[in-house]
């Protein structure tokens, strides 16, 4: 059983779907599968609630409408979900104590339409907490482990975050695909550390509704799956205009499916001088030179661009995002969830509730937002930052009317380290983990990461596409290039079982 | 620009988070890092730059001003710590 169970979580979502439409086994079978993987997976931590039953009995309704002719394009298919997404009746903490008793009574706009289109929910996924943080270290469930590791070592990697747990999940085999969310790079840079292909779309492509919030102007949801075919399926089911997201885009979701494949012939590529910074590893300096390579094979025109306010991206980001968090996460007062400490008065029972329900992060991140909202800093510190804001959209745009199709950079300025490594006394140096992929955040763009290649110790680089508002059939089309290139990344030591 | 210690309790307070006096200079440090690394916008030029309001250009949409949600106390209260007679119960505010 052992052996054929891993034959069915190794399938691609593609290949699962084929294998459910011929019958060569049922959505419970492949449930079954992913519920054993999941078993063993303890050291990973990728899970923070599993839920068997409700994904048993999800597979079984989904058995009923394979044998009905009724199959949505996701039928049957396991997911796993960042913790950040309501799940109605399920635990919900987006990785923090203040949370860990909250049970939704409502569901996500994006999971309601992956169920809706036939997905099996296995279980909720770790993440940094309140998705603050690029290595899922900060979640209160721990830290979720990579199942990569470097050749001939043991060391505990970070899976990168904050969609630590996804990714891991997707990319150790105990879920066939995941939903992540992306305000800095939350789902770009783990997939690049994990071998995964992860994308954030536009701005406004996916309704935010029922997903805890971070950052409002830049949080996104979005898939990550171990193939481009595979995130164009979960991505066509997660988009779609939502009234209850006054944000989201009333515009008709593509079938992104067909344009994995699509020829790139003559399309125009640039490669943003500015991206090439101070201390970049040579290793992803070369990668990012194969990746121009193998797109120009396919037919691509790679052309130099300047993107001038590349630099001020990551310093606006952590103003504007910031400055967001502090007011989103002002609801977390012990009123009208969440754990509750008393206090003499109401405000201390505020402020002993926060500190004792926040993380270090988390309460730095809100204390930082705050000063720069408070009376006398907010012209200096964001209206300059949203200014800035404008500059960096406006770098893309011009690019844009210059003919560029899309922008091709690395994921990532390094592959996946260590953990413990960069949480040291300047938090500052885990926020230059998102010095490439902050600037769509920040300029509303859709991006791709996808695996590219390994460095000489054997983990996994990421390759970056950047592409014009809405285009992410694009997008598909040119990952899907350098993912038949690459090849797909799989990790053969699976050391946690 | 940097924070003090002072700045710092302030802000704390504002944020509604309790902090040690322990904290606080380990708080300081940390903010003094973030803050001198944002420092760099200062540099850029923004005169006549208008602030970004909505990354992705769209009209905000209406919709008729009528009541489509609501009568359900119990699932709202459904989370919260303290709740009475199908309110949210917290400590007296109004002497």
């Amino acid at each position: 059983m052992a052996d054929s169970s891993s034959e069915l979580t190794r399938l691609t979502i593609t290949a699962a779907r084929e294998g459910l439409a011929q019958g060569h086994f049922t959505a419970t079978e492949l449930t079954e599968a992913y519920l054993a993987a999941i078993e063993p997976a303890g050291d990973l931590n990728a899970y923070v609630l599993a839920t068997p039953e409700k994904a048993l009995a999800m597979a079984k309704a989904s058995d009923d409408r394979i044998a009905k002719g009724e199959a949505g394009p996701l039928e049957g298919i396991p997911l796993g979900i960042k913790d950040n997404y309501a799940v109605d009746g399920v635990r919900t903490t987006a990785g923090s104590n203040i949370l860990k008793n909250f049970v939704p009574a409502y569901e996500s706009t994006v999971t309601s339409q992956l169920w809706r289109d036939g997905a099996v929910f296995l279980g909720k996924l770790n993440q940094d907490e309140f998705a603050m943080g690029s290595s899922t270290e900060s979640s209160a469930f721990g830290p979720t482990v990579n199942p990569w590791r470097r050749k001939g070592s043991e060391q505990k990697l970070v899976p990168g975050g904050s969609s630590g747990g996804s990714a891991a999940a997707v990319a150790a085999h105990i879920a066939a695909g995941a939903a992540g969310t992306d305000t800095g790079g939350s789902i770009r840079q783990p997939a690049a550390f994990t071998g995964t292909v992860g994308i954030k779309p536009t701005y406004g492509r996916c309704s935010r509704w029922g997903i805890i919030a971070y950052a409002s102007s830049l949080d996104q949801a979005g898939p990550i799956a171990r193939s481009v075919n595979d995130a164009a399926l979960l991505l066509r089911s997660m988009a779609g205009h939502d009234p209850k997201d006054s944000t989201s885009a009333d515009l008709a979701v593509p079938d992104y499916e067909v344009h994995c494949g699509a020829s790139v012939k003559g399309k125009r590529i640039g490669i943003p001088r500015e991206y090439r910074v101070d201390g970049m590893s040579p290793e992803i300096a070369a990668l990012w030179d194969k990746g121009a390579d193998m797109l120009r094979d396919a037919g691509a025109e790679v052309v130099e661009i300047s993107l001038p306010h590349t630099k001020y991206a990551l310093p606006a980001y952590y103003i504007v995002a910031l400055a967001e968090a502090s007011s989103n996460l002002a609801r977390y007062d012990g009123v009208r969830y969440g754990e509750r400490v008393p206090g003499r008065d109401i405000v201390e029972m505020y402020e002993k509730t926060r500190a004792a329900g926040f993380g270090d992060e988390v309460r730095r991140r809100i204390m930082i937002g705050t000063y720069v909202l408070s009376a006398g800093y907010y012209d200096a510190y964001y209206l300059k930052a949203q200014k800035v804001r404008t500059l960096i959209k406006r770098d893309f745009e011009n690019a844009f009317a210059d003919g560029i199709d899309a922008v091709l950079a690395p994921a990532t300025p390094s592959p996946a380290f260590g953990i413990g490594e960069k949480s040291g006394a300047d938090p500052v140096e885990m926020y230059l983990q998102d010095v490439f992929t902050v600037t769509l955040n920040m300029a509303g763009l859709p991006g791709i990461s996808v695996p590219a290649g390994l460095s000489s110790d054997g983990l996994p680089l990421g390759l970056q596409l950047i592409g014009r508002p809405f285009g992410e059939e694009g997008l598909f089309s040119l990952a899907k290039v350098i993912e038949e290139a690459a090849g797909r990344l799989i990790v053969t030591d699976r050391w946690w079982e | 620009m940097s924070v003090d210690q002072a700045t710092v309790r302030r802000v704390a307070h504002l944020s509604r988070i309790a902090v040690t006096e322990d904290e606080v200079a380990h708080l300081q440090g940390e903010l003094n890092a973030i803050l001198a690394f944002v420092d760099e916008l200062a540099e850029v030029d923004t005169a006549g730059v208008e602030p970004m309001t909505s990354v992705i250009p769209m009209k905000l949409p209406l919709r008729a001003d009528v009541v489509n949600d609501g009568g359900d106390a119990a699932r709202v209260l459904a989370n919260a710590p303290l709740s009475e007679d199908g309110f949210f119960a917290v400590p007296k505010v109004v002497e």
